[in-house]
C-alpha cells in the first residue's frame, strides 16, 4: 500500500512560514499534481514528502507508517529532479542501476532491470555513454529510467520537463502518462505549467502562498473553481474577471450592463472561450484591439468601455480587424460569481443554470 | 571603426612586444639560476656576467646531490610538505563540506575565526609557538613543523574546498540519498569522485606553501638532521658563501617540486587565489 | 512509535532532539571540529600568549630576569629609533611593492584578456614566478644583484643608472629597491590572475554595445572596465597591502634588515628580535604594535569597502 497522508503538515524556516496546515491524502496508484505559481511552496512540499526537507510540524505517513523521521533512503520512493541530477562520473547504465548498486545487488542481477527500463525508454544504445554526451531529452529519460529501476512505491517528479523545449515537453509528458498507466504506481508531480497539470493528473492540488486553494480533478477545477485564484490560475488563456455591484435586476457591471446573478457577488468571471460574439444585442459592446490568428482558434483582445480589457477566444477563423466593434454575450451557465473575499458562490450559480 | 582597423598592425606589434617583455621578465631570473648552476666552477668569474655559458657541466649538481647534506634536506622537506598537504586537504575538505552543505548556528563565527587567522601577522605567534614546542620537547622534530603548517594552511584550504563543493549541485547528493545512500555513502560514491580535481588542486596549493616556508622552520629547527630545504640552503649560503655554482644547483633542485606542482594546479590558480591563497 | 505519535499530536516539533536535529545542528560540527581545534590550539591560543608576552620580560638569554613588566616594553619601543625606522620602511616597502605589482599586473591582465597566438603557453610562463619558493626568489635576486655573478649591476652601469657596477643591496640608500624588485617579480602574477578573472566576469555584450554606441577602445576601458573593476580592485589592493606588510621572508634572506637597518621593516624586526636576540618579550611588543597599525588600517579598509558597496 502506498497511500500517503499529510496531516496538518507545516514548514517554517525560522519565523518564515512557507507551508501552513497542509491536509492531503494521496491514494494508492493515484497521479497527483501539485501546481501553483513560483514560491507557493509546492517544491518544498514535495521535498518534505521525499524526506529531503525536515517537517516542522504535523505528520506525514506512507501506508499508515509515520515518515517524519525516516531517511529518504528508507522511504522507498524515487524522484526525478528538475536538473535531472545525473551522476556525471557514471555511465548511463551505472546511473540507472545505482540504487541496486547501493543495495549490493550482484552486477549480473542489475543488468536485467536496467536493460528493460532502457528499452522502454529507447535508451538501449546509449548505456555506455556519460551524461555530458547526452541531449536534454535523453538525460531526462535516463533520470526517469533511474527512478524506474529503483522500483519504488511512489514516484516524485520535481518540474521534470521545465528544461526541455516545447516539442520534447509534449513527448515526455506522454511518456510519463504511459509510465503511470503501465506501472500503476502512486505519483506526485510538481509543476507550474497548468497544461501539464491538466493533462497528467488524476487530481490537482492548487497551492498559493503556502495554502492549499483547491483539490480536485482537472475538470472540477476548470468548471467549478472554488475561488478567484484557482479560476484565474487554471485554464489557458486566463479567465476574464470583471467587477460587479448589486443593483436593479441583478448585477451591474462597470459599463452599466445588467447580468442575472446572486446579489452578494462582487466579481464576475468568464472564460475567453465561453464568450460568444453575436450580431446585435449581447451583454456588452467591445472594440477589438489585437487579433491573434492561431489557425485552430482566434484570440481577440478587446477593450470594453468602463470595464477594461476582455479576451475572447473563438474557434476557427473569423473576419475581424482591429478597431471593429463587436457585441459580446455571456451565456448564463458559463458565468462564475465570486463574493468580495473571492470565494465562489456556487449554489447561486447552479440556481441560475 | 575604420581608425581601429588601420591601427591594428601597430597595436598588435606593441602587444607582442609587451608579451615578450613579460615573458622575459618572468623567466630571466630562473634562467640565470640555471645558467650559473651549469657553469663549471673555474669559469664562474671569467664567464661571470656573459649571457651564455661557454661550457656546460653537471658537476655542481653531482656535488650537491652526492657530496652534501642536501639530499637529506630535500627528503625532510618532501616529508613535511607531503604530510602537511595530505593532512590539510583532508581536514579542510571536511570543513569545506560543512560550510558548503549545512546552514547551522555558529557558522558565521567559524568563518570570522578563519578570516581572522588570515589577517594578523603570523610572526606574532612565532615566539609563543617556539616556547610551546620547546616545552613539549618537540624542537627539531618534523612533526611539530607539520602540525604548525597544517594549522596555518587550513583556513585558506577550507575556503578553497568550499568553492569546489559549492560547484557540485546539491541535487546529486539528494538523488543519491533517494537512491538509497546514507549521507556518508553519498559523499563517498558521488561527491568525492567529483571533488577529486579540487582535492588535488588543494593538495598542490598547500604543498607549494609548505615547501617554501622558511621563518618558522628556522625558528623550530636547528639540528642538521631535521633541516628542511630552505633552512639547509640558507645555512649553506651563510657558511660557504663562495660556492656559487653549488648553491644555484641546490636552488634549481628546490625549484623542481614547486614547478611540478605548479603545472598541476595551473588550471585552478584563479579559484585558489580568489579564495585567499596563503602564499598570495 | 506510540510515544512519538503522542508527542506529535501536541504539535511539538518532536524531531528537535531526534535524527533531524542531529543532522542539522550537530553533524556540521563533527566535520568542522578538527579544523577549528587545530586553528584554536596552534594559532589563537599562541596569539593570546603572544599578546601576554608583550607585557612581560622574556629573554632566553637572561632566563632569571623573567616576569611581568607592565608597559615597559612599549615605553622602550617609543625610544627605539630602529623601531621608528622600521615603521617608515614598512610603509615604503608596502607602498612601493603594491604599486608596482598592481600596475604591472594590470598590464599583464589586459594583455591576457585578449586572444593572441600562443596565449596558453605565455600564460603558464608568466605565472610561473608565483610558484617559486620565496626563499629561492630572495636568493636568486640577491645573486642577480651581485656584481660578481649577476648581470644587473653591469647592465645598469652601462645604461648610466649606476656610476659603477656595485651591489645596490650594500648601499643603505638603494638597498630597499632589491627586495622590492624581488617582491614585484613574485607578486605580478597574483594581481594578473585576480584581475584577469575579474575582467573575464564583465559580460562581453557590454563592450559590443559600447562599440555600437561609438565608444573608442580607450572609452570602453574608462567607461566600462574601470567602473566594473573599481570596487574589486580597491579591496584586493588593500588586502594585498596587509599581506605584504607582514611578508618578511624576502627581506630577511636578502639583507637581514641591513645595511644599517635601511631595509628593516616591522615584521623582519620582530623576527630578528625573536630569532637572533631571543628577546621574546620585546619581539611581542613590536608585534602588538604592528597589529595595532594593521587594525587601524583594516578599519579604514572596512569603511572604504562599505562606501564602495553602497554606490
Amino acid at each position: 500500500m502506498a497511500e500517503m497522508e499529510l496531516k496538518s503538515v507545516r514548514k517554517a524556516y525560522g519565523r518564515v512560514e512557507v507551508l501552513r496546515d497542509i491536509d492531503l491524502t494521496i491514494g494508492d496508484g493515484e497521479f497527483v499534481v501539485l501546481v501553483g505559481p513560483s514560491g507557493c511552496g509546492k517544491s518544498t512540499l514535495l521535498r518534505m514528502i521525499a524526506g529531503l526537507e525536515p517537517i516542522t510540524g504535523g505528520e506525514f505517513s506512507i501506508g499508515g507508517r509515520c515518515m517524519n523521521d525516516v531517511a529518504p533512503r528508507d522511504r522507498d520512493i524515487a524522484m526525478v529532479f528538475q536538473s535531472y541530477a545525473l551522476y556525471p562520473h557514471m555511465s548511463v547504465e551505472r546511473n540507472m542501476g545505482f540504487s541496486m548498486e547501493i543495495r549490493r545487488e550482484p552486477t549480473a542481477r542489475r543488468k536485467g532491470p536496467v536493460a528493460e527500463a532502457a528499452k522502454t525508454l529507447g535508451l538501449d544504445r546509449l548505456l555506455d555513454r556519460f551524461p555530458k554526451a547526452l541531449s536534454g531529452g535523453q538525460r531526462q529519460r535516463v533520470a526517469m529510467g533511474r527512478a524506474i529501476v529503483r522500483d519504488p512505491k511512489a514516484f516524485l517528479f520535481d518540474e521534470p520537463l521545465s528544461n526541455l523545449d516545447a516539442a520534447l515537453r509534449v513527448e515526455m509528458r506522454l511518456e510519463i502518462a504511459r509510465l503511470h498507466q503501465r506501472l500503476g504506481s502512486t505519483m506526485v508531480y510538481v509543476t507550474h505549467d497548468q497544461v501539464e497539470a491538466m493533462t497528467l493528473a488524476d487530481r490537482i492540488v492548487v497551492l498559493n502562498a503556502g495554502d492549499i486553494q483547491q483539490v480536485g480533478t482537472p475538470l472540477d477545477l476548470y468548471e467549478r473553481p472554488e475561488n478567484l485564484f484557482v479560476a484565474q490560475f487554471i485554464g489557458s488563456p486566463n479567465m476574464n474577471v470583471m467587477d460587479a455591484a448589486p443593483g436593479q435586476g441583478g448585477l451591474i457591471l462597470g459599463s452599466g450592463a445588467v447580468l442575472a446573478g446572486p446579489e452578494d457577488a462582487r466579481h464576475v468571471g468568464i472564460r475567453p472561450e465561453h464568450i460568444e460574439i453575436v450580431e446585435g444585442g449581447g451583454d456588452v459592446t467591445a472594440e477589438a484591439q489585437v487579433v491573434e490568428r492561431l489557425g485552430s482558434d482566434t484570440n481577440i483582445y478587446t477593450e470594453v468601455k468602463d470595464i477594461g480589457p476582455l479576451l475572447v477566444r473563438v474557434s476557427g477563423n473569423i473576419a475581424l480587424s482591429p478597431g471593429d466593434k463587436v457585441h459580446l454575450r455571456f451565456p448564463p451557465g458559463k458565468v462564475h460569481f465570486f463574493d468580495a473575499g473571492g470565494r465562489a458562490i456556487r449554489a447561486a450559480r447552479d440556481k441560475v443554470q | 571603426m575604420a581608425a581601429r582597423t588601420r591601427n591594428a598592425p601597430v597595436l598588435s606589434a606593441g602587444k607582442y612586444l609587451a608579451v615578450a617583455f613579460y615573458v622575459a621578465f618572468a623567466l630571466f631570473p630562473l634562467y640565470w639560476l640555471l645558467k650559473i648552476a651549469l657553469t663549471p666552477e673555474r669559469l664562474i668569474y671569467s664567464d661571470g656576467t656573459a649571457l651564455w655559458p661557454s661550457t656546460v657541466t653537471l658537476d655542481n649538481f653531482r656535488t650537491v646531490i652526492f657530496a652534501s647534506d642536501f639530499l637529506g634536506y630535500f627528503g625532510n622537506s618532501v616529508i613535511v610538505s607531503l604530510t602537511t598537504a595530505a593532512a590539510t586537504s583532508m581536514i579542510a575538505a571536511a570543513a569545506g563540506y560543512a560550510f558548503s552543505r549545512f546552514a547551522f548556528r555558529g557558522k558565521r563565527w567559524v568563518v570570522v575565526l578563519m578570516l581572522l587567522t588570515q589577517m594578523f601577522p603570523l610572526l606574532m605567534i612565532i615566539a609563543p609557538i617556539y616556547k610551546i614546542v620547546a616545552s613539549l620537547g618537540m624542537l627539531n622534530s618534523l612533526t611539530s613543523l607539520i602540525v604548525v603548517y597544517t594549522a596555518f594552511n587550513i583556513p585558506f584550504a577550507t575556503f578553497l574546498m568550499q568553492s569546489f563543493f559549492d560547484g557540485i549541485p546539491k541535487d546529486l547528493e539528494e538523488a543519491a540519498m533517494i537512491d538509497g545512500c546514507t549521507r556518508f555513502q553519498a559523499l563517498r560514491k558521488v561527491i568525492l569522485p567529483l571533488t577529486l580535481p579540487g582535492l588535488a588542486a588543494t593538495l598542490g596549493f598547500v604543498f607549494t606553501a609548505a615547501w617554501s616556508e622558511l621563518l618558522f622552520a628556522l625558528m623550530l629547527i636547528n639540528s642538521n638532521d631535521a633541516m628542511t630545504f630552505p633552512v639547509g640552503l640558507l645555512t649553506f649560503v651563510s657558511k660557504f658563501s663562495v660556492d656559487w655554482g653549488q648553491m644555484m644547483a641546490a636552488g634549481v633542485l628546490a625549484l623542481i617540486p614547486s614547478c611540478l606542482f605548479f603545472l598541476f594546479i595551473q588550471r585552478y590558480l584563479v579559484q585558489g587565489l580568489t579564495s585567499g591563497a596563503v602564499k598570495g | 512509535m506510540t510515544t512519538a505519535h503522542d508527542n506529535h499530536a501536541t504539535g511539538m516539533p518532536r524531531s528537535r532532539f531526534g535524527r533531524a536535529y542531529f543532522r542539522y545542528a550537530v553533524e556540521p560540527w563533527l566535520y568542522l571540529s578538527p579544523a577549528v581545534l587545530l586553528i584554536c590550539f596552534v594559532m589563537m591560543i599562541p596569539l593570546a600568549i603572544g599578546i601576554a608576552y608583550s607585557v612581560q620580560s622574556i629573554n632566553l638569554l637572561k632566563p632569571f630576569d623573567t616576569g611581568y613588566v607592565g608597559l615597559e616594553n612599549f615605553a622602550e619601543l617609543g625610544d627605539d629609533r630602529k623601531f621608528w625606522r622600521a615603521m617608515t620602511n614598512t610603509f615604503w616597502w608596502t607602498f612601493g611593492s603594491v604599486t608596482l605589482q598592481f600596475f604591472l599586473g594590470l598590464g599583464l591582465a589586459l594583455l591576457l584578456s585578449r586572444p593572441f597566438h600562443g596565449k596558453r603557453a605565455v600564460q603558464a610562463l608568466v605565472f610561473l614566478p608565483w610558484a617559486v619558493p620565496t626563499f629561492l626568489i630572495a636568493l636568486t635576486w640577491s645573486w642577480l644583484l651581485n656584481p660578481v655573478i649577476g648581470p644587473l649591476p653591469h647592465w645598469w652601469a652601462a645604461m648610466g643608472i649606476l656610476e659603477e657596477p656595485y651591489n645596490i643591496l650594500s648601499n643603505p640608500d638603494t638597498a630597499m629597491w632589491g627586495p622590492i624588485m624581488a617582491n614585484v617579480w613574485y607578486g605580478v602574477p597574483f594581481f594578473a590572475i585576480t584581475l584577469l578573472a575579474a575582467l573575464q566576469s564583465i559580460p562581453h555584450e557590454l563592450y559590443e554595445a559600447a562599440e555600437i554606441d561609438g565608444a573608442s577602445r580607450w572609452q570602453s576601458f574608462t567607461k566600462i572596465t574601470l567602473p566594473f573593476l573599481g570596487p574589486m580592485i580597491a579591496i584586493t589592493v588593500m588586502l594585498r597591502a596587509i599581506w605584504i606588510a607582514n611578508f618578511a621572508d624576502l627581506i630577511y634572506v636578502m639583507t637581514g634588515g641591513g645595511p644599517a637597518n635601511s631595509t628593516q621593516i616591522l615584521s623582519t624586526y620582530i623576527f630578528t628580535t625573536a630569532f637572533r636576540a631571543l628577546d621574546f618579550g620585546y619581539a611581542s611588543a613590536i608585534a602588538v604594535a604592528l597589529l595595532g597599525v594593521l587594525l587601524v588600517y583594516a578599519a579604514i579598509l572596512l569603511f572604504v569597502r562599505a562606501k564602495l558597496v553602497k554606490t
